[in-house]
């Protein structure tokens, strides 16, 4: 099988050796790939829709019915996950672990014994042993509002810089799993449940296509967002501006959750209980 | 010579491309443990990215963001000074997807390895040719 598949990968490699000699030379900007819809694409965008960003207005505005259902394959991996992995509560463990939170010192709890939770003085950890670190918890306590902020610049300037809503969504759902690895999924959990992240990533889909909807219902055709501008009060070409990052924002919701919820249901192998 | 160096020079991210994939399509092929196809799948769609990412590149264009003042006035925008936005708008949702691909074979992989107690192909066909019935 490896001797078949070295020679399998060779042969193609030759080919592909062969065939790249007809290949445009790399920045010639005479290539095919940059000559017909591109070049409409960098002349007409900024008065198309004033968005300086022609990644973005490309993105969300021309071809945003690829980017709409790119969303929905993204909310249809989560799902995938959830259904292949997610399992009911499991039963009651043999022994439950608690510290106490001043002391440090760890309690395990047999079977059918009295919970000390209700004093706000214990923590539950998890059966496999995690050892207690102050200074990682620390830094990402500091570290993580920091990283929330920039995504949200990310997500919010996307219109005259390099960002938008997958980025930013991207940056906003690795700085949850950043406080999930760093205290741990029980911890993460309380903050943003399982519940909140499926809201979330529905939602986010709903509001892409919900957008596309409202265009529908204010006379155009879907997505274009023209129709808006006596609903947002501006002239269409700012409609426009306005309509990428109304899905832009939709986007990273989506993106954040989906995120989110796909590394809660790995790392505790789809009963959310305790993980990494 | 001359002609061999500049050769070299205009087709050289093909050739860097062109080993990224058969690294990721060899580790498909021949590695028969999942996680080493997964990461294989990941070397390969990376290459795939930086091979449309490599052809939107012009010589002398700066990225796909128009350069505007705050005056006000509209200058005009010639093709030739931004590089093809198109490829990178691609890219920018199969990153993603690559992502969501890969939770998904994760999820596989761990619902595999539950039900065969291993991540090796041989093995995990072995496992299948036992629980045939006859």
């Amino acid at each position: 099988m490896k001797v078949l598949g070295l020679i399998t990968a060779f042969c193609f490699g030759g080919l592909l050796f062969y065939i790249s000699f007809d290949f445009p030379d790399w920045g010639d900007s005479a290539s095919p790939a940059s000559q017909h819809v591109s070049s409409y694409y960098i002349e007409h965008t900024m008065q198309d829709t004033s968005v300086p960003n022609i990644v973005t207005a490309v993105l969300a505005d021309y071809r945003s019915y690829d980017t709409l259902f790119e969303t929905a394959v993204i909310f249809s991996a989560g799902l995938a996950c959830f259904f292949l992995l997610r399992v009911g509560e499991r039963q009651a463990p043999a022994a439950r672990f608690y510290r106490h939170l001043s002391t440090g010192i760890t309690f395990r709890i047999e079977k059918g014994g009295r919970l000390p939770e209700s004093t706000g003085e214990f923590e539950r950890i998890d059966s496999v042993w995690v050892p207690y670190d102050v200074i990682i918890r620390m830094t990402c306590r500091l570290v993580v509002p920091f990283i929330q902020l920039f995504a949200l610049y990310v997500i919010a300037h996307g219109h005259h810089s390099p960002g938008g809503g997958f980025q930013g969504g991207v940056i906003f759902g690795a700085a949850i799993i950043l406080f999930a690895i760093s205290n741990n999924l029980r911890q993460a959990l309380r903050r943003m449940s399982e519940k909140i992240t499926t809201l979330l990533s529905s939602l986010g889909v709903m509001i892409y296509a919900g957008t596309g909807m409202l265009c529908i219902v204010m006379g155009a055709g879907f997505l274009d967002y023209r129709a808006l501008s006596s609903f947002l009060g501006v002239d269409p070409v700012t409609a426009r501006s306005h309509g990428i990052l109304i899905v832009e924002i939709g986007v990273a919701i989506a993106v954040t959750a989906v995120m989110v919820w796909v590394y809660y249901i790995l790392s505790s192998a789809g009963r959310q209980d305790e993980g990494l | 010579m001359d002609g061999i160096v500049s050769l070299i020079i205009a087709k050289y991210n093909f050739w860097a491309v062109i080993v990224l994939l058969l690294i990721g399509f060899y580790a498909m092929i021949a590695k028969r443990n999942i996680v080493k196809k997964i990461i294989g799948m990941n070397i390969f769609q990376t290459a795939i990215i930086l091979f449309y990412v490599s052809i939107g590149s012009k010589k002398g264009a700066t990225i796909p963001i128009i350069t505007h003042g705050h005056d006000g006035v509209n200058h005009t925008v010639q093709a030739a000074d931004y590089i093809n936005p198109l490829p990178h708008v691609l890219m920018l949702t199969a990153i993603v997807v690559s992502v969501a691909t890969l939770g998904v074979a994760l999820a596989l992989s761990m619902k595999i390895y539950a039900r065969y107690g291993t991540l090796e192909e041989d093995e995990i066909q072995g496992k299948l040719m036992e629980s045939e019935p006859g």
